[in-house]
């Protein structure tokens, strides 16, 4: 009997979650691969240029192309490199991309893991994507890498203190730490709208949070040859790039979910409650990942000292301060969450 | 539930055997990063106990913040590693008297019962059920009402120890050129700018004065 047991009680739902996984991730690194696609398309088009067009149509399979030739290059490991950590780093910043997702609530019953701290969880996961460059810069052994390793994590660091406050509102507002009950809340109004400045923090930590434009200081290109990627080549880059953009996805669909109100649609009535709910998440994500390539199409790098004065002196304040007056006026009006 | 031993036992052996290689390893930054591993595992034991709140906490405080800051200090510093070495033999004594009086004080605690090893058939702690309050929650309730003195006597130590450490190392340099970003945004186009007109043959005047 306990043998049956043992069946039934681990190895199915082993097997269970394995499938949902699988059907997480692998959706998933399709919609990376369509997103850089997508990317190049969208910068093309702000520059009057074509992108991608020759490889399948439209261009459309120009990201297996890249792929392919990824794959086909040398591994090229630094002869004073450390090398354990120097394969390690990769694999920790892809990793940390997708094991986001688990929490991530795609309708109210699509969800991997529906754990109490959700919120926590996954802002544990974006603080530690910082050890993933860190280590690819130290294990490099090259200036270049090193110094965008060390730009990196005090960026990172310093912009997630100013993310933990705006989760700090969301979740006062919304009474709950689990992703879920978070979308619930917002039935009625979205949070973008009574927390307008905490969503604006929010998205532009975020995008200092990927490195992206503007604060993409980390791989500099121009001063810095790429930063801490600069040694790797192949596959290792490869997935530093699918960790990257993995992490925007991520951080896209958390935003979703903390301010735009998930897969809630805009207004509950009919033409927009015949779409299924998966969509209208899938929508928004796409939207606000189409603002993170519009912003990096537009704006040109910030110089250090001000990227750490916008961190430090700007929104640490601003997102403290807020968080004050959400609390007192909750507590005031007594629109405390029961 | 034997999957929560085996669980429990990976857990704890990697935990110890992390903190082993923290000061066993040679190399400084290897030493940080066990720690760090050994930081995962305790949040793992925190996760099997059912104390959610904690794991992500120790993961966000010691392994997002504190750790990074090891980490990067770690890996400014300029180790000369024989040195290092060289001083093993000088400090080993006075090393080893220190962890023969921990050694003994532990040993007396434990031997003389004033701690009860044991732990007790039933826990009378007033802790609510898991399923009706979840533990973020109840931590709260606890925290915020039993021990609010303590807790913000906790937190105002943290205050003056942030503050102190910002005026020892804060210095103001008086010769250095800022960027004063108010100035700039309330620098006025009408004062900033001034149109002149130049007549055809005139020299001098288009330079600014």
């Amino acid at each position: 009997m306990a043998e049956s047991n043992f069946w039934v009680d681990y190895i199915l739902p082993l097997l269970l979650i394995v499938g949902y996984i699988a059907a997480i991730i692998l959706p998933l690194l399709l919609i990376v691969a369509l997103v850089t696609y997508g990317e190049r398309k969208i910068w093309a088009a702000m520059q009057y240029r074509k992108g991608p067009n020759v490889v399948g149509p439209f261009g459309l399979f120009q990201p297996l192309a890249d792929g392919l030739k990824m794959m086909l290059k040398e591994t090229i490991i630094p002869a004073g490199a450390n090398r354990v950590l120097f394969i390690l780093a990769p694999m920790i910043l892809f990793t940390l991309g997708l094991i986001g997702w688990a929490v991530i609530p795609f309708n109210s019953v699509m969800v991997l893991a529906d754990i109490n701290v959700g919120i926590l969880y996954l802002f544990a996961v974006s603080s530690l994507g910082v050890y993933g460059i860190i280590i690819a810069g130290w294990a490099s052994n090259s200036k270049y890498g090193f110094l965008g390793a060390m730009r990196s994590a005090a960026q990172m660091v310093s912009y997630e203190v100013s993310i933990g406050f705006v989760l700090v509102t969301v979740l006062l507002a919304a009474g709950s730490l689990n992703l879920r009950d978070i979308v619930e809340a917002q039935k009625g109004l979205w949070f973008f709208i009574p927390l307008a400045p905490m969503f604006v923090i929010y998205f532009i930590s975020a995008l200092a949070e990927t490195n992206r434009t503007p604060f993409d200081l980390p791989e500099a290109e121009g001063e810095l040859v790429g930063g801490y990627q600069v040694e790797y080549s192949s596959m290792t880059w490869v997935l530093f790039m699918l960790g990257e953009y993995a992490n925007i996805v991520l951080l896209s669909g958390l935003c979703v979910v903390l301010f735009l109100g998930g897969w809630l649609p805009p207004f509950h009535v009919e033409p927009f409650t015949w779409i299924p709910d998966v969509v209208w998440f899938l929508a928004k994500t796409a939207f606000v990942i189409f603002v993170f390539t519009w912003v990096k199409a537009t704006l040109p790098r910030y110089r250090y000292d001000q990227l750490m004065r916008l961190g430090w002196k700007v929104f640490l304040p601003a997102s403290l301060a807020w968080v004050v007056i959400t609390a007192g006026a909750m507590h005031l009006f007594g629109w405390m969450p029961q | 539930m034997i999957i929560e031993t085996i669980v429990f036992y990976v857990l704890a052996v990697v935990t110890v055997a992390a903190g082993v290689m923290v000061i066993a390893s040679r190399n400084p930054v290897q030493s940080v990063l066990f720690l760090i591993l050994a930081f995962f595992n305790a949040s793992g034991l925190f996760v099997l106990l059912g104390a959610e709140f904690l794991a992500m906490i120790l993961i966000i405080v010691y392994v997002g913040a504190v750790a990074v800051l090891f980490l990067f200090v770690v890996m400014m510093l300029d180790i000369n590693f024989s040195e290092l070495r060289a001083g093993f033999l000088q400090y080993l004594p006075i090393g080893a008297i220190v962890g023969i009086i921990l050694l003994a004080e532990l040993i007396l605690v434990f031997a003389t019962g004033a701690v009860d090893i044991h732990v007790p058939e039933v826990v009378a702690v007033a802790m609510p059920a898991p399923d009706e309050v979840s533990n973020t929650r109840a931590l709260g309730n606890i925290l915020y009402t039993r021990y609010a003195y303590l807790f913000q006597g906790a937190g105002f130590i943290l205050l003056v120890a942030m503050i102190g450490a910002i005026v020892l190392t804060h210095r103001q340099r008086v010769d250095v050129r800022r960027q004063k970003i108010a100035d700039q945004v309330a620098r006025d186009p009408k004062a900033a700018i001034t149109l002149k007109d130049v007549k055809p043959g005139e020299e001098g005047s288009w330079k600014s004065d």
